[in-house]
């Protein structure tokens, strides 16, 4: 697919209305790049004038802060800050809730303000205006699926309704896991867990969510982070017992769902 | 009442007074040791969290049908206090039930009403009390109170029955009084004659304030020093998302002067630490956080490392962060200075493995009814782990390098970065 770089938007004259902050997950791992492409799909159809950093993009330094490295962190943030200042970036949209606390919430103390915005509040926004239209027959009509509350978006942001507002304008059967919402369970991933094993303990984290959802017994586990989504995935592939259950980002649903 | 009486209740009241301002000011010294930080933006906001959080005890209400026994509690300690005014009056004027004639039938009224949550204080204190010992709930039989914080919790609930039954033994054997509560216990005294019901009203009298005197000056010892603390703390409460990690100033200038030299002042020291090994290097907030600390254990029963069996336990980095500073704040008395003990609350108080385990999701921060961050001294503790120790585990050593070299935490070239696109 063809997508647009700043760099490029620079040379041809134009700004673009909004930056797509693709992340590291989103631009390395394997199935989060088909959240990326989901997502970035949605963009196009939608009509929405974005770009990319492409190859200028770097780690936000969430996991090297989160670790304890501040060093770390403070060097991800002086060149990220200086690019996206550099383009005169004014709006941010994401799809991982680590880059989008970071850049939200930690960056403009170090100079760096824009407005940032989750994708999924975007797409909340992008179906209330009418800019995303749904095939007639739409699929997922119907569907049970569970929603994972992301840490990062859920308690360290106060987002829990835009992910549930865009299942609902599917009309889909949304099944509330046993902790949700401020007491939502957390995947495993954060706190830079996600780059190494866990302590010991009697299980892993990510079984124990994994089973919460596969408790409501719903045929989707809906969730809005690349980390989650992998956390999630292999709870479920590792679970007691086989289960049908897909984990699927709330980006993908919409582009399978659009025109 | 006699005038020795009088001279001995004004003796004792000065005396308990005096020992707990002594308390106080020593715990006041303690939070004090922690780490200077400017927290007084926003002043209506911080009201506001006053008045929902400590006054309306919001986030107790997560649970209903706790916070409804709580309030009971909280109330009862409240408004039965106002009737210690009229104590504390009779007991320096010699006088009984001075305020009676002023009040004239809103005295009954105001009687009545305390005896009311009297009566409630009890019963929920026997309810808190089995759900410590009898039905057992996990959050309060977990290894973290073991000993003395196990009995400090059920001192608190024995005593406020103590001295609830005290004030009502007192109204029920006062002859000329016909109080809600009191006067159903009435018939249990009925044979006695007028001199021992007397004596037994006086007896409760002096046991019951002496009784408050005694639990005002248990408070600093105890973890109960929350029906204090939680109002500081409520307005002291962070105000930013919860996401938001404090940003350390000093590594921000150390990094910009690398980068762009020119800006760099002549003979910027570095700062002597990063992050915190010991009580002092954190914030007097975080140690308020530490004295506020009630150990009921809703953190740790929300915290997912704990859920699943890992050594962390966010009631624990509290408790142990309190007891440090006591040590600290002992040594510092004895020796007038801080003399190094050779620990340290990283290490000696709060391993490794603990902090390992944490997520940093927040839900121990988002459970506490009394606005304590657990998190944010397991991150200061990390922080000194990596920077000043060189202390992680080999695959976050990994990480950082990938970081540093291929501008993400693992090990793809940064070309591919928009590989994406292409497929």
């Amino acid at each position: 697919m063809k997508v647009s770089t700043m760099a490029e938007c620079m040379a041809n004259g134009t700004q673009p209305e909004v930056l797509f902050w693709v992340g590291c997950a989103g631009s390395f791992d394997q199935r989060a790049q088909k959240i990326t492409q989901a997502f970035a799909t949605i963009l196009d159809k939608a009509g929405v004038h974005y770009a990319i950093l492409g190859k200028e993009e770097a780690c936000t330094g969430d996991p090297a802060r989160r670790a304890g490295n501040e060093f770390m962190f403070q060097m991800m943030a002086y060149q990220n800050i200086q690019i996206l200042n550099g383009y005169g970036i004014k709006k941010i949209v994401t799809t991982c809730p680590h880059c989008f606390n970071t850049l939200k919430n930690e960056y403009p103390a170090l100079g760096g303000n824009y407005e940032v915005i989750h994708h999924t509040s975007f797409l909340q926004e992008l179906i209330e205006n009418g800019k995303i239209k749904f095939t007639d027959s739409n699929e997922w009509k119907g569907k049970t699926i569970t929603y994972h509350d992301s840490c990062y978006l859920g308690r360290a942001n106060d987002i829990y309704e835009a992910p549930r507002k865009v299942l609902e304008s599917l009309e889909m059967e949304l099944r509330e896991m046993k902790s949700c919402k401020s007491k939502g369970l957390c995947c495993g991933a954060g706190g830079a867990q996600m780059f190494k094993e866990e302590e010991k303990g009697d299980i892993r984290i990510n079984q124990l969510r994994a089973n919460e959802a596969i408790d409501t017994k719903a045929n989707f586990i809906a969730s809005a982070c690349p980390f989650c989504n992998t956390m999630l995935t292999d709870g479920i592939k590792n679970g007691p017992e086989q289960v049908n259950a897909q984990v699927i980002d709330i980006a993908e649903i919409i582009a399978l769902a659009i025109i | 009442m006699s005038t020795i009486a009088s001279l001995s209740f004004m003796v004792i009241s000065g005396i308990a007074f005096f020992m707990f301002s002594k308390q106080v000011l020593v715990i006041r010294k303690n939070i004090l040791l922690g780490k200077d930080i400017a927290i007084n933006d926003q002043p209506l906001k911080r009201w506001r969290n006053v008045l929902m959080l400590a006054f309306g005890q919001k986030k107790m209400f997560r649970n209903p049908m706790v916070a409804i026994l709580h309030l009971f509690v909280y109330v009862g300690f409240i408004v039965i206090n106002i009737e210690l005014l009229e104590i504390v009056v009779d007991g320096i004027l010699g006088t009984h039930r001075i305020f009676e004639p002023y009040l004239g039938s809103y005295y009954n009224l105001l009687i009545n009403t305390f005896e009311i949550l009297a009566a409630l204080v009890i019963i929920a204190c026997i309810i808190f009390y089995s759900r410590r010992n009898i039905i057992k709930l996990k959050r309060f039989i977990s290894n973290d109170l073991n000993g003395w914080p196990q009995t400090d919790a059920n001192t608190i609930l024995i005593i406020e029955v103590v001295l609830m039954s005290l004030f009502l033994t007192m109204n029920a054997t006062d002859p000329n009084t016909h109080f809600v509560i009191s006067s159903y216990l009435q018939p249990l005294f009925n044979k006695l004659n007028l001199s021992t019901l007397n004596a037994i009203e006086q007896t409760s009298w002096w046991l019951h304030i002496l009784g408050i005197y005694a639990f005002m000056n248990y408070l600093p010892y105890s973890k109960h020093l929350h029906i204090i603390l939680a109002f500081p703390n409520a307005y002291y409460a962070p105000l930013h998302s919860k996401g938001e990690m404090h940003n350390m100033v000093s590594v921000q200038n150390e990094v910009l002067y690398a980068m762009q030299p020119e800006l760099a002042p002549t003979g910027a020291a570095m700062p002597e630490k990063f992050g915190a090994t010991d009580v002092m290097d954190l914030s007097w907030k975080n140690l308020m956080d530490a004295y506020s600390c009630t150990e009921c254990g809703r953190c740790s029963a929300a915290c997912p490392a704990n859920m699943t069996g890992k050594l962390l336990s966010p009631r624990k980095i509290m408790m142990a962060t309190r007891d440090r500073l006591e040590v600290v704040g002992k040594n510092i008395k004895a020796n007038k200075a801080f003399v190094d003990d050779g620990k340290t609350l990283l290490h000696d108080f709060i391993s490794v493995e603990e902090l390992r385990a944490c997520t940093t999701c927040n839900a121990c921060v988002a459970e506490c009814p009394v606005s304590i961050s657990p998190l944010d001294i397991i991150l200061e503790l990390r922080r000194s782990l990596v920077m000043e120790q060189s202390n992680a585990p080999t695959e976050w050593n990994g990480m950082f390098s990938n970081i540093e070299n291929n501008f993400a935490p693992w090990k793809f070239a940064p070309d591919d970065r928009d590989a994406w696109t292409a497929q």
